[in-house]
């Protein structure tokens, strides 16, 4: 079974760890899953094109999916799916809105 | 996670709205605004550009704009203050657009006699609008596509649509401000825009003074006289007295005309006011004194506000949304500095004291008035008339007094 493990930042929105009751061969499926369950998720992980956030890293296993196809990477039936904040995003307000 | 404190506000209470880079505050304080009491920090860690009240059809309901550097930005409303926060329908730019949201700027009520109607102003530049009190939203198409648009460009804070100022006898007009792209209007209820900045400088361009590109930072506009404007540009202020058709430079009397946030006051429509930044380099106040500038002559002549602010080695900025008037009288005025303090005026200007200090950088400041829920805005007391009898403002501060001591 499918584990997408959640960071502490999204807590609140869903749940710590969600086993999926599906069996999704893709990334891209099984965060779809995942938006079943929770829609509030969706718009925190990828922007409204359907692309990653900059700042957001999606692993599978200790594999990031920015190396291994993006949302088409595949899936085993036992994969666990990290979402994870980018430490390059921590600089909300201070980054090129420094520049005010 | 940082200890969250709330506010029961009451009938009579003035709020202000303060967002931070690391999250929003709400100060509360009763008519006499002698003392402020604290809530937040709400959305710890994240970036609140916006931040608005909706009093209209009954409601009392916070509305804020919170911006993960992670996980984007999310419109959310509270109907009680802040102990609780609802999700609405999030703004997304369409599909097929090549646009992503990366920030909301402003959260506007509509116009008047629209109780239900809200837009936002986003990053990148585009204007969102609401027509159910903001369950859903959808983006206003004709300035969406805009054939000008490919060719905005981002300011120093991003490319940005910062200011809304839905006309208040006209509700077909609207007037829009983005950085850098420059006023925009529309009178048809946003099917077409047009660019509104002649006579607007544009100094860093080879033109200074092109149709659109201007880099304006914030506008004005008084609900009794909605055809007069008032416009702090990145080098320059000036006045509209044709709704935007054509501006005049009113900077007279200014120390810099460079700057970026600008408020009205509520009762008084040629009085304004503006705190002048050194300069688009140095971007602090000049002479590293905090001074609040008013006009009371529409711009004819500026007035330097200093009594209570520090004079010496105040190296502060105030950004486009950090100052603001409430609908008290006398009028109070407010700013939030990038150092995280809040300075108060309950004189119209007068004189100054520090309410606050310590927040994250203030990004945006405003005021609400906390009127009894279940009555409309409409229906609330009316507005005061600048230069009533000193008697009368003596028995309503009285009658203000016995209110607070009663509740």
């Amino acid at each position: 079974m499918v584990i997408v493990h959640l960071p502490g930042s999204l807590v609140s929105v869903a749940g710590g760890a969600i086993r999926l009751g599906s069996s999704p061969e893709k990334v891209k499926e099984a965060l779809e899953a995942l938006w079943r369950i929770d829609p509030g998720l969706q718009n925190r992980v990828l922007t409204e094109q359907g692309t990653l956030r900059p700042h957001v890293n999606v692993f599978v296993g200790s594999e990031s999916i920015r190396y291994t196809g993006g949302l088409e990477t595949p899936l085993d039936p036992d994969s666990e799916i990290f979402i994870i904040p980018a430490v390059s995003g921590g600089a909300s307000g201070l980054g090129y809105d420094q520049a005010w | 996670m940082a200890l969250l404190r709330h506010l029961s506000p009451r009938p009579g209470d003035v709020l202000l709205l303060v967002g931070t880079s690391k999250g929003a505050f709400v100060l509360r304080s009763g008519p006499s605004r002698r003392s402020w009491e604290l809530a937040g920090p709400y959305f710890p860690g994240r970036a609140v550009y916006a931040m608005a009240y909706d009093d209209r059809a009954s409601r009392q309901r916070l509305w804020a704009a919170a911006q993960s550097a992670h996980f984007g930005a999310v419109l959310q409303w509270s109907d009680d203050f802040g102990r609780t926060w609802t999700e609405p329908e999030n703004i997304r730019f369409p599909e097929g657009s090549g646009r992503s949201l990366r920030q909301i700027w402003q959260i506007c009520l509509g116009h008047p006699g629209e109780p239900d109607s809200l837009y936002c102003g986003t990053e990148p530049a585009a204007l969102f609008q609401s027509k159910d009190a903001g369950h859903h939203w959808s983006a206003v198409a004709g300035l969406l596509h805009h054939p000008h648009q490919p060719r905005w460009e981002p300011g120093g804070g991003g490319l940005c649509l910062h200011t809304i100022l839905p006309d208040p006898r006209d509700p077909k007009r609207t007037l829009v401000a983005i950085s850098t792209g420059g006023v925009y209007r529309t009178d048809d209820g946003g099917l077409t825009w047009r660019a509104r900045n002649q006579g607007i400088r544009a100094p860093f361009l080879p033109n200074p003074h092109p149709e659109f590109g201007q880099c304006v930072h914030k506008v004005v506009q008084h609900p009794a006289r909605p055809e007069r404007l008032f416009l702090q540009n990145h080098w320059g202020l000036y006045r509209s007295d044709d709704g935007g058709d054509s501006w005049q430079d009113v900077a007279k009397g200014v120390p810099s005309d460079f700057g970026f946030a600008m408020a009205i006051h509520a009762y008084a429509p040629d009085t304004v006011y503006i705190v002048p930044i050194e300069s688009d380099e140095f971007r602090c106040v000049p002479e590293a004194k905090l001074r609040v500038y008013r006009t009371r002559n529409a711009g004819g002549s500026w007035e330097p506000l200093s009594s209570g602010l520090p004079q010496k080695g105040a190296f502060e900025t105030i950004l486009r949304d950090g100052l603001a008037t409430d609908r008290q009288d006398p009028v109070g005025v407010y700013f939030g500095t990038r150092s995280g303090k809040v300075f108060a005026s309950r004189n119209e200007g007068a004189t100054w004291k520090l309410v606050l200090e310590g927040l994250p950088p203030i990004v945006c400041l405003k005021t609400a008035f906390v009127g009894r829920a279940g009555l409309s805005r409409t229906r609330r007391r009316p507005p005061p008339v600048k230069g009533r009898t000193s008697k009368t403002s003596r028995n309503k501060r009285m009658r203000a007094k016995r209110a607070a001591r009663r509740a």
